[in-house]
């Protein structure tokens, strides 16, 4: 992809304001990109936090450090703050960043409501956080939320955690009207929908399941709202409901949702890929229809994550071939990964070896994610470590080392500096091992019948446990690594270059580094 | 802002609302669905006048469970465990109940059908789970259930079991009962 850029000096073409005011009323997309990107680091560290405290307590049977309301409102929030406040936000501020730039645009389409989307977060997790200081605890019936634990069984502050998954749902979808609306109509002249970086491709795919299911969400946690508040019964069985409506509906809210936080990997992995490959992308356009294919299969797949409620032979059966169905279009990326690699010049600077590490991890966890497909085998491993493994596979080593691998690819672009290379590897390889040393154990407890969501277990899992906890603060402290090497990188460092990366291409990489505060007043043009 | 990304933010907009209230219209769709292919053992009240009588039935083992929801602490139990029945015959039930609290209480019963298969052949003429059961402080009562299997069903199934959770719903609202008729 080649453009001309055309000099420019506009009277308007003038820096960012001075003082907290720049931030908090910014409609720049950088700007608003870094604060969403700053705002998800904090909900890792605070969700993380949370997490050393579910391990801590893990690290031995028997109730040790905390009491079991607090480990299960830990774990709840842990769930709740990794999903809505780390993962989701820090894809939407890599979008913020990168799609105006990758599409030649000078800013989001909506620069003002991009302000409000990000300004509701904190509130958003204001509230829910507030909650653990509340009477009656914070909430405690897990991410999932299930009724009648969330409606009938639930803490006082369940009409808190309602009001801020109301208002981070707001969030997104603001956030994903505006990705939509910037990419459909202010792409530069000549850049086709086919010619579009694959990063762009997987935010419009993300942005549309947004649209379609946060208010789907929404719905369900107002229907909860109104059987505590207001006497219906949409969830109980009393006045003529039924619980596991709700579980159809959180679920056709949350497969979506679970690929919403996968697909902008995609897109990431994919640019990384084929810089350090120094090749082009094997497969381009295959990449962007399995993108495509995934996302509508991720529409009726949603019944696997609760076969165990009772269904039908026919309807476990249709929600296990369509499950697998989906290793197709994603066994075709992994392919087009591999191809891309195969007899590229590769250098293993530090995002690609998250990228790498990403193929080979998030294919475990896709391949456990097949057998949890499998209905018969889906009845032992239900509600088991198996189930947390194979989520904590797709998420951590998929999604957050997918966001770590962005973050020191294109920091260079956004700061002007290169990071350090040597703690970069660093950081990569204590993240590799701890997340390994944590979660790999975890499939063999649970394949051996250790239930998820409990604050105790049986003695026979004690010493995975013991590894397990091991790894998960190796993993923990290595972020506080991560930190220091941004904000080192934030402060100084080797000057990088316009393109950085000597395989890198798109528009992007055409602008100076450090990106100037308005990029592209006047649209490139692409050839 | 130009005109087509105006349109682009109204269809946007209008898809927002309209997945909202999509997700409203599963809960009556979710019962139509249940209604429509018998799953998740909801029981339609069988249609006025027609006949599932028939001499060639078969024998079919009944079995009744009842269930209190928690805090519901009447007694419930079926007269009979197990009931030893013809398909295409009408056949009678009772359930014993006693409201053992010093307070008049207000139930409502639940049934469910397994295996679920067996749900759109069993047809109920009279139920106590239509309605609800209004029972002074320590009142007892027989609640009836007269149904019938229709002939037609299929070989396989030789035991049905017939399930019933009682709810303390007192303190419900009454004009909100109303809109429900007994599923």
């Amino acid at each position: 992809m080649s453009s001309v850029i055309e000099s420019h000096h506009d009277d308007h073409h003038h820096g960012p304001a001075k003082g907290l005011m720049r931030w908090l009323l910014t409609t720049n997309h950088k700007d608003i990109g870094t604060l969403y990107l700053w705002f998800s680091f904090a909900m890792f560290l605070i969700g993380g936090a949370m997490a050393m405290v579910i391990r801590a307590e893990l690290f031995q049977p028997g109730m040790q450090i905390v009491e079991p309301e607090f480990y299960n409102q830990m774990l709840t929030l842990h769930g709740l703050i990794m999903v809505f406040g780390a993962v989701m936000p820090a894809f939407v501020g890599l979008a913020n960043w990168l799609v105006p730039m990758m599409v030649g645009a000078p800013d989001m389409a909506l620069p003002r409501l991009n302000n409000l989307s990000f300004w509701l977060l904190p509130f958003a997790f204001g509230i829910l956080l507030s909650s653990l200081f509340m009477e009656g605890g914070a909430p405690n019936f897990g991410w999932t939320f299930y009724a009648p634990l969330s409606t009938t069984y639930a803490p006082p502050s369940v009409t808190f955690f309602i009001f801020s998954v109301h208002i981070m749902g707001a969030s997104s979808i603001m956030g994903s009207i505006n990705v939509i609306v910037t990419i459909m109509n202010m792409r530069a002249p000549g850049m086709d929908l086919m010619k579009m970086p694959l990063f762009v491709w997987s935010w419009l795919i993300t942005a549309y399941l947004l649209i379609a299911v946060m208010p789907v969400l929404a719905g369900a946690v107002t229907m909860m709202l109104m059987d505590i508040h207001f006497g219906t019964s949409f969830f109980n069985a009393a006045g003529g409901g039924d619980p596991v409506l709700f579980q159809h509906i959180f679920w056709f809210f949350g497969h979506p949702e679970v690929y919403i936080m996968i697909l902008p990997a995609f897109g990431i992995v994919s640019h990384i890929i084929e810089t350090f490959s120094r090749k082009q992308l094997f497969g381009y356009s295959s990449m962007v229809w399995a993108m495509l294919s995934i996302a509508i299969l991720s529409f009726v797949v949603w019944a696997h994550h609760m076969f165990t409620v009772g269904m039908p032979l026919a309807a476990e059966l249709f929600f296990m071939w369509a499950t697998m169905l989906i290793a197709v279009p994603t066994g075709v990326k992994v392919f087009n990964w591999v191809a891309t690699m195969f007899k590229g010049s590769i250098t293993y600077e530090t995002p690609m070896l998250f990228a790498i590490s990403f193929v080979v991890l998030f294919t475990i966890g896709g391949f456990s994610g097949l057998m949890l497909a499998i209905v018969p085998a889906d009845f032992q491993y239900h509600d088991t470590y198996f189930v947390v493994a194979h989520f904590h596979y797709v998420l951590v080593p998929g999604s957050i080392f997918s966001i770590m691998a962005a973050v020191y690819y294109w920091i260079p672009k956004w700061t002007g500096n290169m990071y350090d290379e040597r703690l970069g590897r660093l950081h990569f390889w204590l993240s590799f091992v701890g997340v390994n040393v944590t979660f790999f154990p975890q499939h063999w407890i649970g394949l051996a019948g250790m239930p998820r969501r409990y604050p105790d277990y049986a003695l026979q899992f004690a010493d995975w446990n013991m590894v397990s906890t091991a790894g998960a603060f190796l993993f923990g402290a290595s972020q506080i690594l991560f930190l220091f090497i941004v904000l080192k990188t934030v402060m100084g460092g080797k000057k990088a270059t316009r393109q950085v990366w000597e395989g890198a291409r798109g528009l992007e990489w055409l602008v100076e580094s450090p990106a100037p505060y308005h990029t592209f007043s006047t649209p490139p043009k692409v050839n | 802002m130009n005109n087509s990304a105006k349109r682009t933010l109204k269809y946007l907009s209008l898809a927002v609302f309209g997945m909202f209230f999509f997700s409203f219209a599963l809960v009556p769709l979710y019962d139509v669905f249940c209604e429509v292919t018998g799953l998740n053992g909801k029981i339609s009240q069988s249609e006025e006048g027609a006949s599932y009588e028939s001499n060639t039935g078969r024998d079919l083992t009944i079995q009744f469970v009842s269930h209190n929801a928690e805090q519901m602490p009447w007694v419930f139990k079926p007269s009979e465990k197990i009931m030893k029945v013809k398909t295409g015959k009408y056949s009678n039930a009772t359930f014993f109940v006693k409201n053992n609290t010093d307070k008049p209480m207000t139930a409502r019963a639940v049934p469910s059908v397994a295996p679920s298969n067996a749900n759109e052949y069993l047809k109920k003429l009279e139920c106590f789970c239509f309605e609800e059961q209004f029972l002074a402080p320590g009142e007892e009562a027989l609640l009836p259930v007269r149904f019938i299997f229709d002939s037609n069903m299929p070989e396989s199934i030789n035991n049905v079991a017939l399930s019933y959770t009682i709810f303390d719903i007192t303190n419900y609202n009454d004009m909100e009962m109303a809109n429900h008729d007994g599923r």
